[in-house]
């Protein structure tokens, strides 16, 4: 079961350009290490995406057939959809200097 | 409970296999890969893994009513799918029939970043979800040592790849995964081969001597017996094929019945029937000994027969074959025409040593002939090793015998070299073998032939002279003189001279017969002449006797005339009487 979680802010007016990242988490079940991506994830994203992300989970246990789509071998993998390019986060997300290069965010902060 | 189901599962010793459907592997892994392990297949760049683990999938689908699933690690599923349409498999249809999915695994490392710890459940799910999908049993992961290349933390990644190889064995899946080797020594580069350590398969791929070569070996088959050999193998049109190097067992049959060689002499020199009926006949001999024409005479006479004949050319072309056969007076196009005869021509170069057996087998299993004639099979050895030829020969004769199909292999001997020499390495294989051989004699080279061997069989020990003649081949009687067989013109002078020899001896008999009746003759002329001379002398002795007789009467009777006239004289009357006294006694 796909959920969707929007946190309170949507949007940032009056910021230059809108950037909304659209996140998807892929786990396949409630394992440890997923949970801890999870968490990690959000506090990432609380400070420094306040506002302008989008975190999707999807269960692979649930739609297995999703996997294919977005070519998902590893679990936990975090795929940034939005803005482009298209990237993917393979891991627990221990490391968040990594894990902000690779969502493109250091940049833009 | 327990024990009744151990029974029903084969015997109890046997592993339960899967038949792969690949032509020959299933012969020579004792019936197929292991049933519900995984199998891996390690083999360099080129060496046919992919295609190996699709044949896998293909005939698992086709042939056992056992759906598969692809997950490959390299090749697009349009890749995928175009390659195995050039060697015949259609996936598109058993894909759309339910019978196979194909899942392309791809990560582009460059838009990847890795962080901490992972593990590959979305793998097994992609895989678990294929699988359930067509209800697979067989799985081929093509190649999962990529994901190497791809992934961080090799450490995680190899427990990874255990844990799923684990999978699919609790899942009871028949798996294939293959494994690029880098060195010859090593089957993986990562050492997968600790992890499947059930059945091993090393694929590779040769070129010696500008020629290519694929082999299969399997390294390792836990809890079964296999050939241990190196197999070479090829991938044509038809998938992958096999082929085992020998039969496991020499367990033949071995017919009573005798063919003849389509040479009436020949066949008298082989104890008066000729060969038997699927053996195998070598004849050997240097360029221009008339090889191709005694085959011609086999062929001529199995056609005659109702028999097919499957003719391998590697030297001339079927035209030229037949043009040549007519000049002696065969005609083997009729043959071809009803179907009985059937050339196969093509330049040994054309492929390798492999490609040939195969293509031979092909031919061999589709159009069922009773003879097969190989001219010359040593125009092989221009596409592989001595001992790469010998062991294709020896298959091929093999095969040729649990077929029971008659085989005349032709083999051209170097001019000069011993002959019994350079054919050690086929003749032992053979169960007959003609030994044609030009004779230098009296500035002339002549054709004879030999019986070298003929197992089973009374055969002649005469070196026969061979006649090429627009009549088919002749055998005439041989001459043997104190140079051994006498061939060609010195063949027609003994010939003359012997009859020479008759005639004079027949003139000396008949002069010694005239001569004694000469001798008779003059004896009896002599004879003759004698007796005349005798009677003559006897009638002239007679008529003398006569004669005087007379002579005497008259003396007497003159006398006493004279006495009676005289009167005068007693005395002479005394004389007188006493005369006659002395005549009358």
């Amino acid at each position: 079961m796909a959920t969707t979680k929007t946190p309170a802010e949507r949007r940032q007016p009056n910021r230059r350009k809108p950037r909304v990242y659209k996140l998807r988490l892929y786990v396949a079940g409630q394992t440890p290490k997923s949970i801890r991506a999870f968490a990690r994830l959000q506090t990432l994203c609380e400070e420094h995406l306040k506002g302008r992300y989008r975190i999707e989970v999807i269960d692979l246990l649930v739609h297995p057939q999703l996997a294919r789509g977005d070519q998902i071998v590893a679990i936990p993998t975090l795929v940034k959809r939005l803005p482009p390019p298209v990237r993917k986060i393979i891991g627990d997300l221990a490391d968040t200097v990594r894990a902000l290069v690779g969502l493109d965010v250091q940049k833009a902060d | 409970m327990a024990q009744r189901k151990k029974a029903s599962q084969t015997s109890p010793r046997t592993l339960p296999k899967a038949p792969t459907g690949i032509q020959g592997l299933d012969e020579i892994t004792l019936g197929g890969l292991p049933r519900g392990r995984p199998t891996l297949i390690s083999g360099g760049a080129g060496s046919g893994k992919t295609l190996f683990g699709v044949e896998f999938l293909v005939r698992g689908a086709t042939q056992y009513n056992e759906p598969g699933v692809l997950i490959s690690f390299e090749e697009s599923i349009q890749d995928l799918t175009k390659n195995a349409a050039s060697l015949g498999f259609d996936l598109d249809r058993l894909v759309a029939e339910k019978k196979l999915f194909l899942d392309h695994v791809h990560i582009q490392r460059s838009e990847m970043e890795a962080t901490g710890e992972y593990d590959l459940d979305g793998l097994f799910i992609r895989i678990a979800d294929a699988v359930q999908r067509v209800g697979a049993r067989r799985v081929v992961l093509d190649t999962i040592e990529s994901l190497f290349a791809e992934l961080p933390n090799p450490g995680i990644l190899r427990a990874e790849i255990r844990r799923l190889f684990g999978w699919l064995k609790e899942k009871g899946l028949t798996a294939v995964i293959t494994a690029e080797r880098d060195e010859p020594h090593r089957l993986t580069r990562h050492g997968l081969e600790e992890y499947v350590s059930d059945c091993v398969i090393s694929l590779d791929h040769r070129i010696r001597e500008e020629i290519s070569t694929r082999r299969l070996r399997i390294v390792k088959y836990r809890g079964s017996t296999h050939g241990t050999n190196e197999y070479p193998f090829l991938i044509d049109e038809h998938g992958i094929s096999v082929l085992p190097i020998s039969s496991l067992g020499l367990d033949h049959a071995a017919p009573d019945e005798r063919i003849s060689s389509g040479i009436a002499q020949l066949d008298g020199m082989l104890g008066g029937k000729g060969f038997y009926r699927g053996s195998s006949i070598l004849i050997s001999g240097a360029a221009g000994t008339g090889k191709t024409s005694v085959a011609a005479h086999f062929v001529d006479a199995a056609c005659r027969r109702g028999e097919r004949c499957l003719y391998f050319a590697f030297e001339e072309s079927p035209r030229q074959i037949i043009r040549n056969m007519r000049s002696i007076g065969i005609d083997l196009e009729p043959w071809v025409g009803k179907e009985l005869l059937r050339f196969q021509a093509a330049r040994p170069t054309y492929g390798g040593i492999e490609q040939h057996l195969a293509l031979t087998h092909q031919s061999i299993s589709s159009f069922q002939p009773g003879v097969v004639v190989v001219d010359p099979v040593t125009n092989l050895t221009a596409v592989g090793t001595e001992h790469e030829v010998r062991s294709m020969f020896t298959r091929l004769v093999d095969f040729l015998k649990t077929q029971q199909i008659t085989a005349v292999f032709n083999s051209l001997a170097a001019a000069g070299g011993s002959q019994e020499v350079s054919e050690e390495g086929v003749s032992s294989l053979m169960d007959a073998w003609l030994l044609l051989e030009g004779i230098q004699v009296g500035g002339e080279r002549n054709r004879t032939l030999y019986v070298l061997k003929a197992r089973g069989m009374e055969h002649s020990n005469q070196i026969r002279e061979f006649l090429i003649t627009d009549g088919g081949i002749q055998l005439p009687h041989a001459y043997v003189g104190s140079e051994g067989v006498l061939t060609g013109s010195a063949r027609l002078s003994q010939e003359a001279r012997e009859e020479a020899a008759d005639t004079v001896h027949q003139q000396e008999t008949e002069g010694h017969r005239r001569e004694l009746e000469r001798r008779r003759r003059i004896f009896e002329a002599r004879l003759a002449m004698l007796k005349a001379e005798f009677e003559m002398e006897q009638e002239k002795t007679q008529q003398s006797i006569s004669k005087s007789d007379l002579l005497d009467k008259r003396l007497l009777q003159d006398r006493g005339l004279m006495v009676r006239s005289r009167q005068a004289d007693p005395a002479s009357n005394k004389k007188k009487g006493r005369t006659p006294a002395a005549r009358g006694r």
